[in-house]
C-alpha cells in the first residue's frame, strides 16, 4: 500500500513572526521556514507504516516555492521514499491546495493519505476535510493512533471530552494530531541517503484545476498587548474589581 | 560553507546534530561536570545518528564528507551548551581515525573503521610525552621490531579518554632519533588494543572538563602485531601532519561555538536582571564587551571555516588553520570572560554554567598547539622570518 503524505512549508514554530508594516501579511524574508510540525508528524506516521510493513512506499508532496524542496528533504530524510513538489509562488487556499492533492492522488493512487491536521501559519484546519469531500473518502481527523488492517483503519480521535475511536474503509484521508507520535530526528546516514532520493518538479498549470484564490485578506495585524497585572490588598478588593472592572462576576 | 552560509545540506546537518544535543539540558553538562561522569547517553545518541562517521568515507559506513561538515557539527555541539564537555568528547571519533583511513590497508580500514564509527571501539590518540612536548620528533617511547611483534616502552601525557578507551593509536620510534636520517623519520604510527595489563593510564586532575578526562600512559613492554602498523615504518611523523591542521580547524570551531553558548546565557541574563529599576542589558558598559566578543567570534569564524573549505578543495590551509585556531581560542575564551563578567557575582555560581565555560575556554587556548608556536609557523611560513626556535 502506498501512503501519501501532505507536508507544508511554514514558518518555524521558534521564530517570532512579525506582521508587515502595510498590514498585508506576515514578514517572510529572512525568517527560518521548517516543515509544518503537524506534517513532520504525518510524515513519522507514514514512515512508521512502512517500517511494520503496512505501507510499501511513502510519497511526500509539498505546494509552495522552490525552496519547499527543502522540507521534502527533511521529509526524505526521515524515510519517505519520494517526493513531489508542486511549485508555485502564490499562496494558495485551502480549497486549491486540496484540489491539486486530488488530482495528485488521481495519479498516485495512494492507499491512505496521512496528513497534518493543520499548518501552523494558516491554522486553516481545512484542507484535509476538503479534500476527503472532493476524493469522497472516509475522513478521520485529529488523530492520535491508527492501526490499519487489511481494507480498514481503526483511528482514535482526540475530541473535547474523551476519544473516540472510528472505524473507516480505506482509502481514506487522515489527519494527525500532537500526540500521534514523535517525530524521529534525521540521522547523518539517512540525510546523505534523502539526497539521492528523486523529486518531480511540477507546476499548478500540470494539473488542469482553478487554483484561484476566493478570499481578499483585508489586513493582518498583531495581537494586542498584554496590560500588565495588579495587585490587590484583600479578596474584597478582588471580588469588586471582577464585579465592577472585569464584568465577569 | 564555501561561500559564506551554510548549504541547505549543511543547514540539515546543523539541525540534526542540534536536535540531538537538545536533549542534553544545562543540567545534563553541569552533573557531568560535577561528578566527572564520561557523557555516555550523549555519545550513545550522536553515535545513533551517525553523527560520528561524518568526515569518515561512505565504503565503510561514514559519511564522506569533509571538514567543513565535521566543523559544523562539532560546533553545533560546543554552541549547544555542551561546550568542551560534549565537544571533546568526540572529538577524537571525528578525525582521529584519518591515518587509518588514509595510510591504513584494507584490511585495518574494514575492521577498525566501522567500530569506531558505531562508537563499538573508543580509541585514544597517544602523542604527547612529558619530555617532548610540542617537539613531536624528541618522543622517547620507543618501538622494537621483534618476531612477535613491536614491543612499545615508554610515557605519554594528555592522552584524552584513556580510561574509556579500548584501542590505542599511539607513535613511537623504531628508529633512534640519532640513526635516523632526519629527526622526522623512525617514528611509527600503531592502532592497537589498549591492553591495561601493559598500560597503567593516570587521570590528570585538571581545570575543566572532568568529565573528559586527560591522562598519563605508562607504558610497560606493550606488545603489538606487526598488523597494528599504519602505513609504513618510520613514516609515522608526517602521517601524524596530515590531521594537524583538521585538529587546528576543529578547535577553532568548538571554541567559537563555546563562545556564542557563553554570549547567549549573558544576553539573556543582561535582558532578565534588573539593578537600579531598569536591565543591566541597557547600560552600554554590559552590552559593548558582549557586543565586541561577537564580533571577534564572528571573524574567527570565518576564517576557521575558510581553512575547511581549502582543506577540502585539497589546497594547502596551514597558515590559516594555525591563526583560526589562534583566532578562535581568543575570542571563544574573551566571549567567556566577558559573559562571566556580565552575570557579576551569579557568573561565579555553577548555577549559571558561564563559569564552566570560562575554565574549558582556556583548553583551546593551549591545546593542541600553544598561541606562541602558532605565532612562531606564521611568521616563519607567511612572514618568511628567521626560524626563531
Amino acid at each position: 500500500m502506498k501512503v501519501l503524505v501532505p507536508v507544508k512549508r511554514v514558518i518555524d514554530y521558534n521564530v517570532k513572526v512579525r506582521v508587515k508594516p502595510d498590514q498585508t501579511g506576515v514578514d517572510l524574508a529572512n525568517v527560518k521556514m521548517s516543515m509544518n510540525p503537524f506534517d513532520e508528524i504525518g510524515t513519522e506516521e507514514a514512515v512508521r507504516l512502512k517500517e511494520k510493513g503496512v505501507a510499501t512506499e511513502v510519497v511526500v508532496v509539498s505546494i509552495g516555492p522552490a525552496q519547499a524542496q527543502e522540507t521534502l528533504r527533511t521529509a526524505l530524510a526521515m524515510g519517505a521514499d519520494r517526493g513531489i513538489l508542486i511549485q508555485t509562488d502564490a499562496d494558495l487556499e485551502p480549497l486549491a491546495v486540496a484540489k491539486l492533492l486530488k488530482a495528485v492522488i488521481a495519479e498516485e493512487q495512494p492507499g491512505v493519505v496521512v496528513m497534518g491536521k493543520q499548518a501552523i501559519d494558516g491554522d486553516n484546519n481545512a484542507v484535509g476535510q476538503m479534500l476527503a469531500a472532493l476524493l469522497d473518502w472516509p475522513q478521520a481527523t485529529f488523530a492520535s493512533k491508527i492501526e490499519i488492517s487489511g481494507q480498514t483503519a481503526s483511528v482514535t480521535r482526540e475530541v473535547d471530552g474523551g476519544l473516540q475511536t472510528l472505524s473507516v474503509a480505506l482509502p481514506a484521508v487522515i489527519t494527525a494530531d500532537l500526540r500521534l507520535n514523535e517525530p524521529r530526528y534525521a540521522s547523518l546516514p539517512n540525510i546523505m541517503k534523502a539526497k539521492k532520493k528523486p523529486i518531480d518538479i511540477k507546476s499548478t498549470g500540470d494539473y488542469g484545476v482553478d487554483v484561484a484564490n476566493r478570499l481578499t485578506v483585508v489586513k493582518v495585524t498583531e495581537p494586542p498587548k498584554r496590560q500588565g497585572g495588579a495587585k490587590v490588598a484583600d479578596v474584597a478588593e478582588l471580588v469588586s474589581k471582577l464585579k465592577n472592572e472585569a464584568g465577569v462576576i | 560553507m564555501s561561500g559564506f552560509w551554510l548549504s541547505d545540506e549543511q543547514e540539515a546537518i546543523r539541525e540534526g546534530v542540534a536536535r540531538v544535543c537538545a536533549d542534553f539540558d544545562d543540567e545534563y553538562w553541569r552533573e557531568t561536570d560535577e561528578t566527572g561522569r564520561f557523557p555516555e547517553a550523549f555519545v550513545a545518541a550522536m553515535a545513533e545518528g551517525g553523527w560520528l562517521g561524518v568526515a569518515m568515507p561512505e565504503s565503510v559506513g561514514g559519511a564522506g564528507l569533509g571538514l567543513t561538515e565535521a566543523s559544523i557539527v562539532m560546533q553545533t555541539v560546543a554552541e549547544s551548551g555542551a561546550g568542551f564537555s560534549g565537544a571533546s568528547a568526540i572529538h577524537l571519533n571525528i578525525f582521529g581515525p584519518m591515518p587509518i583511513v588514509k595510510f591504513g590497508t584494507e584490511a585495518q580500514k574494514s575492521v577498525s573503521l566501522p567500530r569506531i564509527i558505531s562508537g563499538e571501539d573508543k580509541m585514544c590518540f597517544a602523542v604527547t610525552e612529558p619530555n617532548s612536548g610540542l617537539d613531536t620528533s624528541s618522543l622517547e617511547t620507543r618501538a622494537v621490531r621483534t618476531n612477535e611483534g613491536y614491543r612499545i616502552n615508554g610515557r605519554k601525557i594528555w592522552t584524552t579518554s584513556a580510561q574509556r578507551a579500548n584501542k590505542i593509536l599511539i607513535i613511537a620510534r623504531t628508529t633512534p632519533k640519532e640513526e635516523a636520517r632526519k629527526p622526522t623519520d623512525g617514528l611509527s604510527l600503531f592502532f592497537a588494543d589498549f591492553d591495561r595489563s601493559r598500560i597503567d593510564a593516570k587521570p590528570i586532575p585538571k581545570m575543566g572538563r572532568k568529565a573528559v578526562e586527560c591522562n598519563t600512559l605508562f607504558i610497560d613492554d606493550l606488545l603489538v602485531p606487526h598488523d597494528a602498523l599504519i602505513g609504513e615504518e618510520g613514516q609515522g611523523f608526517k602521517y601524524l601532519l596530515q590531521g594537524l591542521n583538521p585538529e587546528r580547524v576543529l578547535f577553532a570551531v568548538e571554541s567559537v561555538g563555546l563562545g556564542r553558548a557563553a554570549l547567549r546565557k549573558a544576553a539573556q541574563y543582561a535582558k532578565e536582571r534588573v539593578v537600579f529599576g531598569r536591565p543591566i542589558g541597557q547600560n552600554q558598559g554590559i552590552q559593548h564587551p558582549l557586543a565586541k566578543a561577537w564580533a571577534e567570534l564572528e571573524a574567527a569564524n570565518l576564517l576557521a571555516f575558510k581553512a575547511a573549505a581549502l582543506h577540502d578543495a585539497g589546497r594547502d590551509c596551514g597558515a590559516e588553520a594555525n591563526a583560526a585556531k589562534y583566532l578562535g581560542a581568543e575570542a571563544g575564551f574573551n566571549a567567556c570572560e566577558a559573559s562571566v563578567l556580565a552575570h557579576g557575582g551569579m557568573g561565579y555560581a555553577k548555577e549559571y554554567d558561564v563559569e564552566r565555560y570560562f575554565r574549558e575556554a582556556m583548553i583551546a587556548r593551549i591545546a593542541p598547539v600553544s598561541r606562541e608556536m602558532i605565532l612562531n609557523f606564521i611568521a616563519e611560513r607567511v612572514l618568511g622570518l628567521p626560524k626563531s626556535y
